[in-house]
């Protein structure tokens, strides 16, 4: 796998915010595709969507703070051939702005949704600001595509993506800094997880920035005699089953690791397809059942055991149940 | 087409919603009748550039059903229209229809967007009428909304993006009945100064008889030459119009007759339709 040399160190690696991919990306569709709208609720600046703003002001709707509107306004646009992109915060959109999300995808509106600030990584805003059910709640919607991109390189390639392919795509991502850690030529396809370390004692499915944090598990398990596979599993709908169960088949445990909710999230698709196909012991790192709160994102990452010496705990447990 | 020949049609749409949702057994017969002028007015009485024979032509004006629980009305107008034969009327809401309980743009693609929650409407013909601007399209986009839904706050965030985006390459209607499922449009809510509201959020404001529909057709031309600012047409209706037993009863928001009720409203339909007959037209 085409990754960054400096995979396992950490200190060498970039630090981006994965939302910078996202503003990247809608410029680089901007100079391509002028079908690309871009829309936003008061936020231009941290979604990043200013980028797009600046470059293209013809195509850049301020919609105020009104996130139901947005979403509608996304769908009229979508049915008469517009891409649109809406950005804002995950906890209002599609926290908000769920229905209107629901009735556009029963539309079969070519509508792009983006949840920034998703996670507790957010820090110190606090739980209202923290994005942990968005996942939950939109996979749960008949023909969405879901994705969850691990770095900035690959929220700006998920970006592209979104736009090649018809219907409602969420995409989430969050406002922190975390490595950059894979290349250019990393393979990315809407619907492929990508296996980034091969192991097979277990595996980690892993999406958002929580990849980074397994594979240095994985490295860390490795120094320890456990060979522990990683999976990035960025589009949690339509699930890569293939790869999942394949997984699951071979390393006989399994542990799903984000920064959302257990309940509903990646890890609970993950669940879903394995309870039905290869029902293998399954440890879920993630928010366990509980609300986010203020503190720096790195305290909350280990308040909330969603780092690299959580993941190993949970392996080395998955494997005792073997 | 004249009057007459309008009010004709109106007629046939009411008795199509009585028998539909009578065979149907379940739908709205009060909100779909009180908005058939209003239908009838833009696909026959000329507002509405489109073309049955091409459903998706490019240039077609959009029209938004945003109160989509009055479907029937607007199945049958689609019907009588020549967009769909006559006969699927009578699979409303049944198992494998193409016409749903509320709009379902893939099944039917005849309609602008699935729809079923309210104060949706107003949105989404916004993103209409501002892709026609963006890709410099002359067609015009039509929303029509019910009163009980302007309590929505999507609506209210709706109007005030029409007022700074100065949209006025699209026609808000609303269908003042009064009534919603509850009871009367609850006051101060709803149905109540909608005049002074759309007023207060930069709209201009025409109000009619719902009912009339040459009035329907002068407010929808008046409308197109406001620019610079979105238009809202207040139709005022009455709830269950046509059928004496159903009009203003609050009971008729969401239940269908049964046979003898649907006899009932038929034959006074037909009565009706008898009346028209006589009508002398001077041509």
């Amino acid at each position: 796998m085409d990754l960054s040399k400096d995979l396992y160190q950490k200190e060498k690696l970039e630090q981006r915010p994965t939302r910078d991919g996202y503003g990247e990306g809608l410029v680089e569709l901007g100079r391509k595709n002028p079908d690309i709208v871009v829309l936003c609720a008061d936020l231009t600046d941290s979604t990043r969507s200013e980028w797009f703003k600046k470059e293209f002001p013809e195509r850049f709707i301020e919609v105020g703070i009104a996130e139901q509107n947005m979403l509608g306004i996304a769908t009229g646009l979508a049915l008469q051939g517009k891409i649109p992109f809406i950005s804002t915060y995950s906890v209002f959109s599609p926290g908000l702005n769920w229905c209107q999300l629901r009735i556009g995808a029963y539309s079969q509106a070519n509508i792009k949704v983006t949840g920034a600030h998703a996670g507790v990584s957010v820090g110190e805003d606090g739980a209202t600001h923290q994005g942990l059910e968005d996942v939950a709640t939109v996979r749960c919607i008949p023909e969405m595509t879901v994705l969850s991109p691990c770095d900035y390189l690959e929220t700006k390639k998920a970006t592209i993506a979104a736009a090649q392919i018809k219907g409602p795509v969420y995409l989430r991502f969050a406002r922190e800094a975390t490595p950059v850690f894979t290349a250019k030529k990393t393979p990315f396809k809407i619907g492929r997880a990508e296996v980034f370390r091969k192991g097979g004692d277990a595996t980690i499915i892993a999406c958002g920035p929580t990849v980074h944090e397994a594979l240095l598990a994985a490295r860390q398990l490795e120094e320890e005699g456990l060979s522990v596979g990683v999976i990035n599993n960025h589009t949690v709908k339509p699930m890569d089953e293939e790869t999942v169960i394949e997984a699951a088949e071979r390393t006989g445990a399994i542990v799903t690791a984000e920064d959302h909710q257990v309940m509903g999230g990646m890890g609970s698709a993950v669940a879903e397809v394995l309870a039905k196909n290869e029902p293998v012991p399954i440890e879920m790192i993630g928010v366990q059942d509980r609300w986010g709160e203020s503190g720096s994102p790195d305290e909350l990452m280990k308040e909330f055991h969603l780092l690299a010496e959580d993941i190993k705990k949970a392996v080395k447990k998955v494997i005792r149940r073997k | 087409m004249t009057e007459k020949e309008l009010k004709k049609i109106c007629n046939t749409v009411r008795q199509d919603i009585i028998s539909m949702i009578a065979e149907a057994k379940s739908g709205h017969p009060g909100g779909s009748l009180s908005i058939v002028e209003i239908l009838v007015a833009l696909y026959f009485g000329g507002i509405l550039n489109h073309n049955p024979k091409k459903p998706k032509w490019e240039e077609r004006d959009r029209f938004f059903l945003s109160k989509a629980h009055a479907c029937p009305a607007l199945y049958s107008v689609l019907a009588r229209a020549g967009y769909l034969p006559i006969k699927e009327l009578k699979t409303l809401r049944k198992l494998g229809s193409r016409l749903q309980g509320h709009l379902d743009r893939v099944k039917l693609p005849y309609v602008e967007s699935s729809a079923g929650a309210l104060a949706e409407g107003l949105s989404l013909g916004i993103g209409a009428a501002l892709a026609a601007k963006f890709s410099h399209k002359k067609w015009w986009t039509y929303v029509l909304m019910s009163d009980g839904e302007q309590q929505e706050g999507q609506t209210m965030e709706a109007m005030m993006f029409a007022k700074q985006y100065k949209i006025d390459n699209l026609t808000g209607i609303i269908d003042v009945n009064g009534l919603q499922i509850d009871d009367w449009t609850i006051e101060e809510m709803g149905g109540a100064f909608l005049k002074e509201r759309y007023q207060a959020f930069g709209w201009h404001v025409l109000d009619i008889d719902g009912h009339n529909i040459e009035q329907i057709i002068e407010a929808c031309q008046t409308a197109k030459s406001i620019h610079k600012q979105p238009t809202v047409i207040l139709a005022r209706t009455t709830k269950g119009q046509g059928v004496s037993f159903m009009e203003n009863k609050v009971e008729w928001h969401g239940q269908a007759p049964d046979k003898k009720q649907a006899q009932a409203a038929l034959k006074e339909l037909k009565q009706e339709a008898k009346e028209i007959e006589k009508i002398k037209e001077v041509i």
